[in-house]
């Protein structure tokens, strides 16, 4: 398998729109409750391809609840969400890496006791096709796609810059290098969309700043959409081409990063209480 | 760039060279292991040569459990019930069927992995103690059923089914305590290597990842009640040729050798081993066989006593198992020839 090419071709982002005319996401009126609570009211918006959407919103607006739809773990009431024009929901949670959605989780969700480099060769999962027998058996087939699924790995390794650490336990690496070997996990099988759950949540200045620019580069490197929440306002609006606004499960705003942050009910909700 | 690529993909990661041997360790180990291995039969009594093979036995019993709870964080309190069901399937088909020992692996290695898998699946629901306590309902359940007189015509009941220990064939000088030593070794190799090569694959990696974190697990696109019922059929498969090479060497079976004593044994074995670890399995598998002997040879009145304080020297001594304190020390002589090379 080929790595990505390293100089990404800029195709200007207004043709690329119009040449696919349905968004890679549809998120269709989504509403998702717990016993009383809420958690989703109804919320829609579409991303197109190559875009990099932020979803900002206060602590329990819904942020992750939204990607647990993504991921299968929740099922909403109502409402559908299409990805490239296809339901999501009818599909189990183990079948939504092979779609080409990748995530990473708001509370750090690695496999602790493995490497690095095994973490990141979980995250290529999808693109082996080895069992239990091939494998103990060691068929020369199954080696050649160890070798495939390591180079993955090791792209990605030296991508997030984890080379040093590629044999660590990961549980034993200092939380902002775990979190870019989650990063590193999460782009393993390839995916068309990445999911970023506050992916700046416990960083420090100097790493904040280098992640912002990460997520373009993977954005216009790689080719990836990009459904991001975050906290950190300065990063969502500097770096995002879109963003929605959630309060109480509800959307209450969206559009470009200037327009969110002029929003009254947003200002209200959100920037008023806990402006950074 | 590159060269340190192809040079790092190749060695052992470094979560386990930080204490395991290097490449040229290994290669010593390993051939003076496969020495060790191939003088016993022609240096010990009989009766070592059978303890041996019966504690190589035990040893790939305990490998078996060890790929549930090691490596894929399963619990089993029920070992002893695939053991058994290994055991009486290659006896059934010697006694009442007449066909070759040979056979009898590969059909109790079958059966033990539909049996198991199929007991897998509805264990999906369990949560590690309860599964624990499903499993020990097994091994309660196991010797009951293998005696009632619904099955007894094929059993034997409670007085089991004697076979004829086989003999070497091609007519190889060797006495049937030595050539059962020399089969189980073959089988114990196979099995090893097969256990080493799916834990370091992309299966095995599975595994792991779903001890971890399950719903990380299916969020990477694994199917983790799919893998976590394979791995109990594997387990299973695993244990249930052990049984069946048990049932060989013992040349017969009865259903109080397979009681709940024998799944705690496996698991005592499983832990003193070091848990996920292959080569423990090695150690669990001399510790089961011999400790219990070493305890009575102190005391008859108080062997239990003494295998009790024995384990729990063990377990504190070791308390990551015999294959974590030769990682610790293995990794402190490697320090120290850095060291001292400098
Ligand atoms: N599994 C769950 N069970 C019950 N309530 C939940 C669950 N997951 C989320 N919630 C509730 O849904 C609301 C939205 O939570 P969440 O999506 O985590 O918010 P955010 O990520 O925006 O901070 C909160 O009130 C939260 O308590
Ligand atoms: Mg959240």
């Amino acid at each position: 398998m080929s790595a990505p090419a390293a100089v990404a071709i800029e195709v200007p982002r207004a043709a690329a729109r119009a040449m696919t005319a349905a968004p890679l996401i549809d998120v269709r009126d989504v509403c998702v409750r717990f016993g009383g609570i809420v958690a989703l009211d109804c919320v829609s918006f579409t991303l197109p391809e190559r875009e990099l959407l932020g979803l900002i919103g206060p602590n329990g607006a819904g942020k992750t609840t939204l990607f647990n739809c993504f991921s299968r773990l929740y099922t909403p009431v109502s409402g559908d969400i299409l990805f490239e024009g296809q339901s999501i929901l009818s599909r189990p949670p183990h079948r939504i890496a092979d779609i080409g959605i990748g995530r990473t989780f708001q509370n750090l969700a690695l496999f602790r006791t493995m490497s690095v480099l095994d973490n990141v060769r979980v995250g290529s999962h999808p693109l082996g096709r080895s069992d239990f027998l091939s494998n103990a058996l060691k068929l020369p087939w199954t080696v050649r796609e160890e070798k495939s699924l390591a180079d993955i790995a090791w792209e990605l390794i030296d991508f997030l810059d984890l080379g040093e650490v590629a044999h660590r336990r990961v549980a034993d690496l200092p939380f902002g290098m775990q979190k870019r070997v989650e990063l590193a996990r999460a782009l393993a099988a390839r995916p068309k969309l990445l999911l970023l759950d506050e992916p700046a949540g416990g960083l420090n200045h100097t790493e904040i700043h280098g992640l912002g620019e990460l997520i373009r580069r993977i954005r216009d490197e790689r080719r990836v959409t990009i459904l991001l929440v975050e906290h950190h306002m300065s990063m969502v609006m500097s770096i995002c081409d879109k963003v929605v606004a959630l309060d109480f499960g509800k959307k209450i705003a969206e559009g470009t990063p200037a327009e969110v942050q002029r929003n009254e009910d947003v200002i209200l909700a959100y920037l008023g209480t806990t402006k950074k | 760039m590159m060269l340190r690529r192809t040079i790092e993909t190749r060695g052992p990661p470094a979560a386990e060279v930080a204490g395991m041997a290097t490449p040229a360790w290994r290669v010593i180990v390993f051939v003076l292991g496969i020495v060790v291995l191939a003088t016993i039969p022609f240096v010990l009594k009989n009766f070592y040569i059978f303890q041996i093979t019966l504690a190589v036995i035990y040893a790939i019993a305990i490998l078996g459990l060890n790929l549930l709870t090691g490596f894929n964080g399963q619990f089993s309190l029920g070992h002893s019930a695939f053991y058994a069901i290994g055991a009486y399937t290659a006896a059934i088909m010697m006694d009442g069927f007449d066909i070759s020992y040979i056979w009898t692996l590969p059909a109790a290695a079958m059966v033990c992995f539909v049996f198991g898998f199929l007991f897998g699946l509805p264990a999906l629901r369990l949560e590690n103690i309860y599964l624990a306590l499903a499993t020990f309902a097994l091994a309660i359940a196991i010797p009951q059923v293998l005696k009632s007189s619904l099955v007894e015509h094929w059993t034997g009941g409670v007085q089991g089914i004697s076979i004829i220990k086989p003999d070497a064939p091609f007519g190889l000088p060797l006495n049937s305590d030595q050539w059962l030593y020399v089969y189980t070794i073959l089988v114990a190799v196979v099995m090893y290597v097969g256990a080493h090569n799916l834990v370091k694959s992309r299966t095995g990696r599975a595994l792991i990842a779903i001890r971890d974190h399950p719903i990380a697990a299916s969020a990477m696109g694994i199917n983790v009640s799919l893998y976590k019922s394979l791995t109990f059929g594997v387990s299973a498969l695993y244990t249930g040729v052990a049984g069946a090479l048990g049932a060989l060497a013992i040349s017969f079976v009865a259903p109080d050798s397979f009681t709940f004593q024998l799944a705690v044994a496996l698991f005592v074995g499983l832990v003193v081993g070091g848990v996920a670890s292959i080569s423990g399995t090695l150690f669990g598998g001399l510790f089961v066989l011999f400790v219990p002997n070493i305890a009575e040879h102190f005391s008859k009145g108080l062997a239990g006593a003494v295998y009790g304080v024995i384990l729990l020297l063990v377990i504190y001594l070791m308390p990551t198992g015999a294959a974590g304190l030769v990682r610790l020390i293995v990794s402190r002589l490697v320090q120290q020839g850095r060291a001292s090379g400098r």
